[in-house]
């Protein structure tokens, strides 16, 4: 069915459906916690991480190590490009171990892309975030967890808030969430945190958290990524948490069950207080969990489609 | 071949009884159906035994030694067994045996959820061709078919059975 994850816009509803339907399977009826299964046995899955992550890189060697796969944890900006070696022969030296599934965080856009167009065939690729273009796992998991808590995708109101312009989590999940048939998307940013025609992506722009919140289902906060940011984006961290933070007083705008999202890691008092973070429609800890089983979905996806 | 579901369920039934027996009286088993003939067939036996304890279902695609060629089955239901199985007598159903290929994945999977007793076998029909020393101690009835005919039971009401040819 697929050979690489790399980004969830060329995905069919059925394709996403079906990795939902996958990792809910690997839920247990009682407790939710996840069994180990021996089913990619034999398996070497190598973790090639070029950016720092923990939650990401974490989880997934989890979800490698409940399939019963061997797992590889490669931090290449502590390793061998550093010395010199280029990104291709860093791949085909990994290859040349026998590994059968790459697991691929860059920097770059594109990166994981490139890296499937090179390994030799029958390598599987999962990009696990590239540059500002995607990060189709987060965007499966924020799904999954939605699916869990509401009915359908179709009459959901969902804003998302905050750093679109460096999001490629943000970029994922409307395109995740289109496919599954969500009409109603907001993006709540100042202007400059506002990719340019972000309307062509089919959402609707908003600058004022007020009107933007209003009776939404959904709230998927973003993380104000200081690290990308060049030039004079914010005036003060303190004035973006009292325009654009999540604080009680405006998740009470939302309706009245609205579930509210992250996929971390938060800046508390920056975008979202802890009263929000810490609250009962929080389900930031719930999409963490989630994210094991469904890495371990998309995993054997890939692995039994050889 | 025999189909007459209830004359096949009785005999069933009355090896499962018989075989019940051997056991002391305390040691009440648990039956286990595997998805999704199997879960019918047990279900059957559950009522027919009248046992206390309700059954355990296995879904075995997680343990299926055919993954690589076939892929993940989409819809895996999740394994649900009611009590820990430690020390307890097992009686696995399923509705056809025949290479012993599921039957081995699902006690793959049984030892995984602890250290039973004892595990053994009830089958609707026994349909020859074994792939593995696998034997079924109750069985509904055994026959021989070719290679290229199989049997499918379908349900779960009414439960019947059909024969299907591939080439």
């Amino acid at each position: 069915m697929m050979q690489h994850f790399l980004t969830t816009e060329s995905l069919s509803k059925d394709q996403l459906t079906t990795i939902l339907d996958a990792a809910e399977s690997f839920y247990n009826i009682d407790g939710g916690h996840v069994k180990k299964v021996p089913l990619l046995r034999g398996k070497t899955i190598v973790n090639l991480f070029f950016e720092a992550s923990t939650r990401t890189r974490t989880t997934f060697e989890l979800a490698a190590k409940r399939l019963s796969a061997d797992v590889l944890n490669i931090n290449i900006n502590a390793s061998a490009t550093v010395k010199g070696e280029s990104l291709l022969d860093t791949l085909r030296n990994i290859e040349a171990m026998n590994v059968d599934m790459f697991v691929i965080r860059h920097q770059d856009s594109g990166a994981a892309e490139f890296i499937s167009k090179h390994v030799a065939p029958g390598i599987s690729v999962i990009n696990a975030g590239d540059g500002r273009h995607a990060h189709p796992t987060q965007a499966m998991l924020d799904v999954f967890t939605i699916r869990r808590i509401k009915d359908n995708f179709e009459n959901l109101k969902v804003a998302i808030v905050g750093d679109l312009l460096h999001s490629r989590v943000a970029r994922s999940q409307i395109h995740a969430l289109r496919t599954l048939g969500t009409q109603d998307i907001r993006v709540i940013a100042p202007n400059t945190l506002l990719p340019a025609c972000v309307e062509t992506l089919g959402v609707q722009a908003f600058q004022n958290m007020e009107e933007g919140l209003d009776n939404v289902d959904i709230i998927i906060m973003l993380r104000l990524q200081k690290e990308r940011m060049q030039g004079a984006l914010l005036p003060s961290e303190h004035e973006y948490f009292n325009l654009f933070g999540l604080t009680p007083e405006r998740l009470a705008l939302a309706a009245k069950d609205a579930t509210v999202m992250h996929p971390g890691p938060i800046n508390r008092g920056v975008e979202i207080s802890s009263e929000v973070a810490d609250g009962i429609q929080s389900v930031i800890l719930q999409q963490v969990s989630n994210g094991i089983a469904v890495r371990m979905a998309i995993m054997s996806i890939l692995a039994g489609s050889e | 071949m025999n189909t007459d579901i209830e004359a096949l369920l009785a005999t069933l039934t009355s090896q499962t009884k018989a075989y019940l027996a051997h056991l002391p009286a305390e040691e009440e088993p648990l039956i286990v159906g595997i998805h999704t003939g199997g879960i019918w067939i047990a279900e059957h036996l559950h009522q027919a035994l009248q046992l206390s304890s309700s059954i355990g279902i296995l879904d075995i695609s997680f343990y299926r030694d055919d993954f690589s060629r076939l892929g993940l089955n989409p819809q895996v239901k999740p394994s649900q067994l009611p009590l820990d199985i430690t020390d307890h007598h097992i009686i696995l159903v399923d509705d056809i045996l025949h290479t012993g290929r599921t039957v081995r994945a699902a006690m793959n999977e049984l030892f995984d959820y602890g250290r039973p007793a004892s595990v053994s076998l009830a089958v609707l029909i026994d349909r020859g061709g074994r792939e593995l020393p696998i034997a079924a101690q109750m069985v509904g009835d055994v026959v021989e078919l070719p290679s290229k005919q199989h049997v499918k039971l379908t349900g779960p009401t009414p439960l019947a059975l059909e024969i299907i040819t591939t080439d």
